[in-house]
């Protein structure tokens, strides 16, 4: 069974550390914040100056000054802060906000993010989406494993415009987990496991030129590696975490 | 000088010529200087290019300029819902110029603090960084943005004092700083005016130095784009 829009968001929350600035984009990636760990508290950024961003306000007590990147009407933590825009992409261009957890419409191999133009639509414009996924250390997608007309939305290269290249480093779907890897770091053993038959009709990526590649560390209860395997447009090593590891969160 | 004037509309049809560069302030329509931008609607200034974060909506915000067709170009990081502007979009009557936020915000900033251009890593090996040069620092590819120098900056403010020193309200800051140091010359409107002296020093977010002409806002609703509110916890408890 695939996993629910809050167990994808709970999977994303379990990589968060006590005490970590995040920034969090609008749709699935919204819902990490009411799924962090227990013990763990993170501050939310949102970049349009924001920190320590707090739930929605309770009705009437909305406020056209205080909203988020999303323009929705936000609250102040205790503890927050304001700031003007340039301040704002100063902490995440310099790498002072840790995490980002995006959507996402494709996403390739080697960790390639295409999020702002939704084909057949008017560019609306990318927003902070390029300098979000190009300063944040640590770059987290949250999406449905396939688009809505089923197309796989983990390729071999992205068709869409970029948002930025290789910058993504964990995709979490309602199929699968997928870390992006360099080199050999964190597939060890790849040879041993790599195989099965769906590699002869995708390729197992190739280690010797250096290109991030896929590796496949979870799935979801009940899904099929060959299921991942049909609805994935990238090839990629599967290099699963341990039973344990694999099985969400208890919400 | 006293910076002080008395009505937005002779303020910005004074400083306003066709085919000005304009920067305005604000995310969305939060912290936009709306009395200001009628001002440039009425001006009948022709053949804008418009520098901001958005572009309001159909009717509000800098859609107005949208709508009288005063608008040549825009530069923008995103312009959402706002069908007038798609249709003069795509008709080819307007050029737009998509830049990342954070470029945008830094570019203003450069361009107010005498940086002519700056190297960042938002964009490289996208659209945005075609044609323009890049530069390899410490290992890593950056790519060539040029500051951004408006003749006209429109910003709106909390609190002003009559020096030109400006405080804002929670996020209705964002681009508005930036914006004020971007101006030649830099027009800010805001919704309370007191005296010399009755801000505190300490926490003056943008100095009188930036600022040449000062209005005050007319009261107003702000509009909200995303109302999201929560139950009340004794709603909850009955639900």
């Amino acid at each position: 069974m695939p996993w629910t829009r809050d167990e994808m968001a709970a999977i994303a929350a379990q990589e968060l550390n006590d005490g970590d600035y995040v920034n969090l984009g609008i749709g699935i990636p919204t819902l990490v914040a009411n799924n962090l760990p227990p013990g763990v508290r993170v501050t939310l950024q949102s970049e349009n100056g924001l920190l320590g961003m707090g739930p929605f306000p309770y009705e009437g007590e909305e406020d056209a000054d205080l909203i988020n990147a999303g323009k929705q009407t936000v609250t102040v933590l205790p503890g927050g802060s304001i700031f003007d825009s340039s301040d704002s992409f100063a902490m995440i261009r310099g790498g002072h906000v840790k995490v980002a957890v995006l959507g996402a419409m494709q996403v390739s191999a080697e960790g390639d993010l295409a999020n702002w133009q939704i084909p057949g639509k008017m560019v609306k414009g990318m927003g902070g989406a390029m300098d979000l996924v190009a300063g944040t250390p640590r770059i987290v997608v949250l999406t449905e494993h396939v688009a809505k007309d089923g197309s796989p939305k983990i390729v071999a290269e992205c068709t869409l415009p970029l948002t930025g290249r290789r910058v993504v480093d964990r995709i979490v779907t309602d199929l699968a987990v997928f870390d992006v890897v360099t080199g050999s770091a964190g597939v060890q053993g790849v040879q041993g496991v790599q195989g099965g038959q769906g590699v002869a009709a995708a390729p197992a990526p190739t280690d010797d030129d250096g290109a991030p590649r896929l590796a496949l560390r979870r799935l979801a209860p009940g899904v099929g590696l060959d299921e991942v395997r049909d609805k994935t447009g990238a090839p990629f090593v599967v290099v699963l975490e341990d039973e344990e590891a694999a099985s969400p969160p208890s919400a | 000088m006293a910076k002080l004037r008395e009505g937005a509309r002779e303020t910005v049809g004074a400083a306003l010529r066709d085919g000005a560069i304009l920067a305005v302030g604000g995310f969305g329509l939060s912290g936009i200087p709306a009395d200001l931008i009628e001002a440039v609607r009425d001006s009948g200034a022709q053949g804008l290019t418009v520098v901001s974060n958005n572009m309001g909506v159909d009717g509000k915000g800098l859609g107005i300029l949208i709508e009288s067709g005063q608008v040549r170009k825009v530069v923008a990081s995103y312009v959402g819902e706002n069908r007038l502007f798609a249709q003069q979009y795509l008709a080819g009557e307007l050029e737009v110029e998509f830049v990342p936020q954070g470029t945008l915000a830094e570019r203003l900033r450069a361009g107010g603090a005498g940086i002519p251009a700056f190297y960042t890593r938002t964009g490289v090996g996208t659209v945005v960084a075609e044609g323009k040069p890049h530069e390899e620092f410490d290992g890593q590819v950056y790519v060539q943005e040029r500051g951004i120098v408006a003749d006209v900056a429109l910003v709106h403010a909390h609190t002003a004092d009559t020096e030109g020193n400006l405080v804002y309200r929670y996020t209705a800051r964002n681009f508005n700083p930036v914006v004020a140091t971007a101006g030649k010359v830099t027009i800010a409107e805001a919704e309370l005016i007191v005296g010399a002296g009755e801000l505190d020093a300490n926490h003056i977010v943008t100095p009188g130095v930036f600022v040449q002409h000062l209005v005050q806002s007319r009261p107003r609703v702000k509009d909200i784009e995303q109302r999201t509110v929560r139950l009340r916890p004794a709603a909850v408890a009955h639900a």
